[in-house]
C-alpha cells in the first residue's frame, strides 16, 4: 500500500508530525519510509550526547537543521560531578562543520562550550540563525564576539544560566550594522558590563525582536530607552530595576512601559527596590509568564500587590519569601496557573522563610489547571498531599523538595509514603517525580504499581532496602531517567534486570551500597551500556577491590561505545 | 566524621543530648519507626561555611540538627542559582536616606545609600550633586589633591572620613553626610 503514494507526499505528511517520538515510530514502519523520513528530518534532539556519535548523526539524517544536545547528567547540577566529566561540544561542531550540513539552529543544556567551538560554529554555517545555550560553561564573551560578528542572519541568541566568563564588554558590539534580523537576545546571565549605546542601536535596528532579557548592569535609562524602541515586545528580562518612584526617570520608564502592550513574559528584576513595582501594573494584566525567582527584594506587600493585578498568569517561578499567605494570594488571582515554581531564598536550606505544605494546599485549591510543579519547603505532611492529589489530577510534573530531606509528617512524625502514593494513583499523567522526606520501600511500591507514564524519577536519602528500587524497576514501563543518591539501594537491586537499562537514557546512583564488583557485572553483561565510575577522591589509582561500595556510578546506553574524552577521575567499565 | 554531623545514624543521642534550645521547645525530631541506621552518614561540606557566613553569634536553628546545611547537594539548588542569589540581602530592606550637607551650600540633599554598589558610585553622585571633585583616597592620607573631604556621622556620633570601612559596614552606621571644605577638610585627612 506505501508505495502508491510517491515519495514527496508522504514526506508532505511527515513534515506535520513535529514530536521526535512520533517521527521517530515512523522511521521504523518499513525501509521505504525510514530512508524517507530520514532525508527529510530537520530537527534532532540528543538526549545524552554520548549516546550517538556525530558521523552517526550526520550519516543518517544530511538534511539536518537543527541539533538539541545535552551533556552532562542531571546531578552535575548540585555539583556532584566532576566539572571535566565531559560533555564537550566541539567535536559535533567540527564534524557538522567538515559535513557540509547547513546547521540553522544549536540548542545545548549541561554542556561545555569553548570560545574555539563558539568561533568554529559562527564561520562554518552561513544560514545560521539560532544559538540556545542552557546551564553551560567553558565560554567567554569573546567567543559571543564571534557569534555576532559572523552569523550574518542570526535571529536568537539565548544565553539561560550560563557561567560565563565575560569581563570583556564589547561583545554586543560586534554585531555588525546589517544584522537587522535579531528576534531573541538574551544575556541576563553575563555579569559584564555591555556597551549600552551598541545596545540601543542594535535594538532600534532589530524590528522583529520579540525578547529581550537584560542583565544587571543595564541602567535604568537604558532600559526605558530599549523599551520605547521595542514596543513589539513579547518577552522582557528587566536586569536593574531601582528607581526613585517620584523621579522625573521613573515616570518616562512608566510611560514606556504602558507602551509595550504585547509583553506577556516577564523576568529578571536581578536588582529591585520594591517601592517602584507600580510602574509595572499596567502590564500585569497581560502576563502569562513571570519569573520572580532572582529577586530576593521582592517580598511581602509589595509582591503580592503585584501578583493580584496577574489575573492572566499561567507560569510562575517564585522565591519562597513569598509564605503560605502569599501564595494564598495567587490561588484566588491566578485561576490559569499552570505552573509553579517555589525555590528558596536561602539556598543553604535555613529555611526561615520557607513556604510549609499549607501554601500548597492553597495553590491546589485555588488553580485546578496545575499540571507543573517544584515546590521548596520547610515541611509536608501527609494529609496535604493527599489533598492536592484531590484536588490537581492533572499533574505532568511533581517535584517536591523539603530542606530536610528525611523530615517526616509534622503533624503524624509518618514517613510521607501516603501523601506521594495519592499523588502517583491520582495523577495518570505523572511524566517527572522528585521526592523528599522520609520514606520507606513503601512509597516505591505505591510508584511501581500506579506511576505507569512516570519517565524520570529523583530520589534522595529515601527506602529502606533493594526493594525500593525493584519495585520502580519492575513497574514504571516507561521510565527514562532514574537517580538515586543516598539510599540503601545494592548489587541485588542493580542487578536485577539489567536488560531494563537499555531501555532507559541513564541510571545515576550516588552514595548507594553498588559495589565495583557490581558495576562491573552490568558492564559486562550489557555491552550496549558505558558504565561509569566517578571517583573524586584524592587516591591516584582506583581501590580494585571488588567489595569496595562504588561512591557515583553513571551508567547510559550508547550506540557508540566508550568515550575518549573521560578525565582521570571517571573511569568506564 | 563529627557524631553531631551524622544525623541519619543513631536518634538515641538526642535523648541525652545538651541542646542550646530554648526551655520548653520539643524535639521534632523524633524518631519515627521507619528509621533506618544503615545510611551512610552525611557527607559534610565545609563546616566553616555556615558558621561564618551569616557572621550571627548567636545558635542559628535551636532545634534543627546542625547538619542540615552541610550535606553536599542539598537542597538540589542549581549552582548557577546559589551563586547568584547570594550577595543580594541588601535590597531586602528598604532604602536607606541620609542627609547630605555641603560647607557653603544654602540647603542639604537627600540620598539613599542603597541605590548604590560601593563607594566609586558614591562619591560620583556627590561630585555631580555638588558640582566638586573629592581627589584620590588612600588609606594613608585621606582624599588628595582636592580641598574636599567626604565625611560621614556613625553611630556613635563622630564624624568619621568616608571610606575606612568596609561599604557594608559603611552604609549601615552611616547617620548623615557632610561635605566639608578648607581646612577642616585637611584636618581630617591627615594623621588621623
Amino acid at each position: 500500500m506505501m508505495n502508491y503514494f510517491p515519495d514527496e507526499v508522504l514526506e508532505h505528511v511527515f513534515d506535520s508530525i513535529a514530536s521526535h517520538k512520533d517521527r521517530n515510530s515512523v522511521s521504523l514502519v518499513c525501509k521505504s519510509w525510514y530512508r524517507i523520513e530520514r532525508y527529510s528530518r530537520r530537527r534532532v534532539f540528543i538526549g545524552n550526547c554520548y549516546s550517538i556519535s556525530p558521523e552517526r548523526l550526520i550519516a543518517r539524517f544530511p538534511g539536518l537543521k537543527s541539533l538539541t544536545l545535552k551533556g552532562k547528567p542531571h546531578f552535575a547540577d548540585f555539583n556532584l560531578v566532576p566539572y571535566d566529566w565531559g560533555g564537550f561540544v566541539y567535536p559535533w561542531i567540527k564534524a557538522l562543520a567538515e559535513s557540509g550540513i547547513g546547521l540553522e539552529e544549536l540548542r545545548l543544556k549541561r554542556m561545555v562550550v569553548s570560545d574555539e567551538s563558539l568561533e568554529l560554529l559562527s564561520k562554518s554555517f552561513a544560514n545560521f540563525k539560532s544559538l540556545v545555550l542552557v546551564s553551560c560553561e567553558g565560554f567567554s564573551a569573546d567567543g559571543l564576539a564571534a557569534v555576532a560578528a559572523n552569523c550574518r542572519f542570526l535571529r536568537e541568541l539565548d544565553l539561560q544560566e550560563n557561567e560565563v566568563d565575560d569581563h570583556r564588554g564589547h561583545w554586543l558590539s560586534c554585531f555588525p550594522e546589517s544584522c537587522t534580523s535579531l528576534v531573541s537576545l538574551n544575556f541576563a546571565c553575563l555579569k559584564g558590563e555591555v556597551n549600552l549605546g551598541a545596545l540601543e542601536r542594535l535594538v532600534s535596528r532589530s524590528p522583529n525582536l520579540k525578547s529581550l532579557r537584560l542583565n544587571r548592569l543595564v541602567p535604568l535609562d537604558t532600559l526605558q530607552k530599549l523599551l520605547m524602541r521595542a514596543p513589539q515586545l513579547v518577552d522582557l528580562g528587566i536586569g536593574s530595576y531601582v528607581h526613585d518612584p517620584s523621579s522625573e526617570a521613573s515616570n518616562k520608564l512608566k510611560h514606556a512601559i504602558q507602551r509595550c502592550k504585547s509583553i506577556v513574559s516577564l523576568s529578571g528584576f536581578l536588582e529591585v527596590a520594591p517601592r517602584c513595582m507600580s510602574a509595572i501594573y499596567p502590564i500585569c494584566g497581560n502576563l502569562t509568564t513571570l519569573n520572580l525567582s532572582y529577586a530576593p527584594g521582592l517580598h511581602g506587600n509589595k509582591l503580592t500587590k503585584l501578583i493580584q493585578h496577574c489575573r492572566k498568569l499561567q507560569r510562575l517561578w517564585i522565591l519562597d519569601r513569598i509564605g503560605d499567605k502569599g501564595l494564598g494570594v495567587v490561588a484566588s488571582t491566578c485561576k490559569e496557573l499552570q505552573e509553579l515554581r517555589v525555590f528558596p531564598s536561602d539556598p543553604f536550606g535555613a529555611g526561615n522563610d520557607a513556604v510549609t505544605e499549607e501554601g500548597l494546599v492553597l495553590v491546589s485549591a485555588g488553580c485546578p489547571k496545575l499540571n507543573s510543579l517544584l515546590y521548596f519547603c520547610q515541611q509536608m505532611t501527609n494529609a496535604a498531599l493527599i489533598t492536592v492529589a484531590r484536588n490537581c489530577p492533572n499533574f505532568i510534573r511533581f517535584r517536591l523538595c523539603i530542606l530536610d530531606p528525611v523530615k517526616p509528617d509534622p503533624v503524624t512524625n509518618q514517613p510521607l509514603d501516603e501523601g506521594f502514593g495519592a499523588i502517583v494513583q491520582s495523577c495518570k499523567r505523572l511524566k517527572r517525580l522528585s521526592l523528599s522526606g522520609l520514606l520507606t520501600d513503601q512509597v516505591f511500591l505505591y510508584i511501581g504499581m500506579y506511576a505507569e507514564q512516570l519517565e524520570m524519577l529523583s530520589i534522595a536519602f529515601a527506602a529502606d532496602s533493594d526493594k525500593g528500587m525493584l519495585y520502580v524497576l519492575n513497574g514504571c514501563k516507561k521510565l527514562r531517567k532514574l537517580e538515586i543518591r543516598d539510599c540503601p539501594f545494592g548489587n541485588s537491586a542493580l542487578l536485577e534486570d539489567v536488560g531494563k537499562y537499555e531501555t532507559m537514557r541513564s541510571l545515576w546512583m550516588s552514595s548507594c551500597e553498588v559495589t565495583l564488583g557490581g558495576c562491573k557485572t552490568v558492564a559486562e553483561k550489557m555491552p550496549s551500556l558505558n558504565v561509569e565510575i566517578i571517583n573524586e577522591s584524592d587516591q591516584t589509582e582506583f581501590n580494585l577491590d571488588e567489595g569496595q561500595k562504588v561512591d557515583k556510578m553513571y551508567l547510559y546506553r550508547t550506540l557508540v561505545g566508550h568515550r575518549k574524552d573521560a578525565p582521570e577521575s571517571v573511569w568506564i567499565l | 566524621m563529627e557524631s553531631s554531623s551524622a544525623y541519619g545514624n543513631d536518634l538515641n543521642l538526642k535523648a541525652t543530648e545538651l541542646r542550646l534550645g530554648l526551655p520548653g521547645t520539643t524535639d521534632e525530631e523524633t524518631a519515627a519507626p521507619g528509621v533506618r541506621n544503615n545510611k551512610r552518614p552525611l557527607q559534610a561540606e565545609d563546616a566553616g561555611e555556615k558558621c561564618g557566613a551569616n557572621g550571627k553569634s548567636e545558635p542559628q536553628n535551636e532545634t534543627a540538627p546542625p547538619s542540615k546545611a552541610q550535606i553536599v547537594g542539598w537542597p538540589p539548588v542549581q549552582s548557577y542559582r546559589k551563586n547568584n542569589l547570594q550577595a543580594k540581602k541588601t535590597e531586602s530592606e528598604p532604602g536607606l536616606y541620609v542627609k547630605v550637607s555641603m560647607d557653603g551650600a544654602p540647603y542639604l540633599r537627600k540620598i539613599d545609600l542603597r541605590v548604590y554598589k560601593g563607594y566609586p558610585e558614591l562619591l560620583q553622585a556627590l561630585e555631580n550633586m555638588f558640582k566638586f571633585t573629592v581627589g584620590e583616597y588612600s588609606e594613608r592620607e585621606g582624599y588628595k589633591g582636592s580641598e574636599y573631604a567626604p565625611t560621614y556621622e556613625d553611630k556613635d556620633g563622630d564624624w568619621m572620613l568616608v571610606g575606612d570601612v568596609p561599604w557594608q559596614m559603611f552604609i549601615t552606621s552611616c547617620k548623615r553626610l557632610r561635605i566639608m571644605k578648607g581646612s577642616e577638610a585637611r584636618g581630617l585627612g591627615c594623621g588621623v
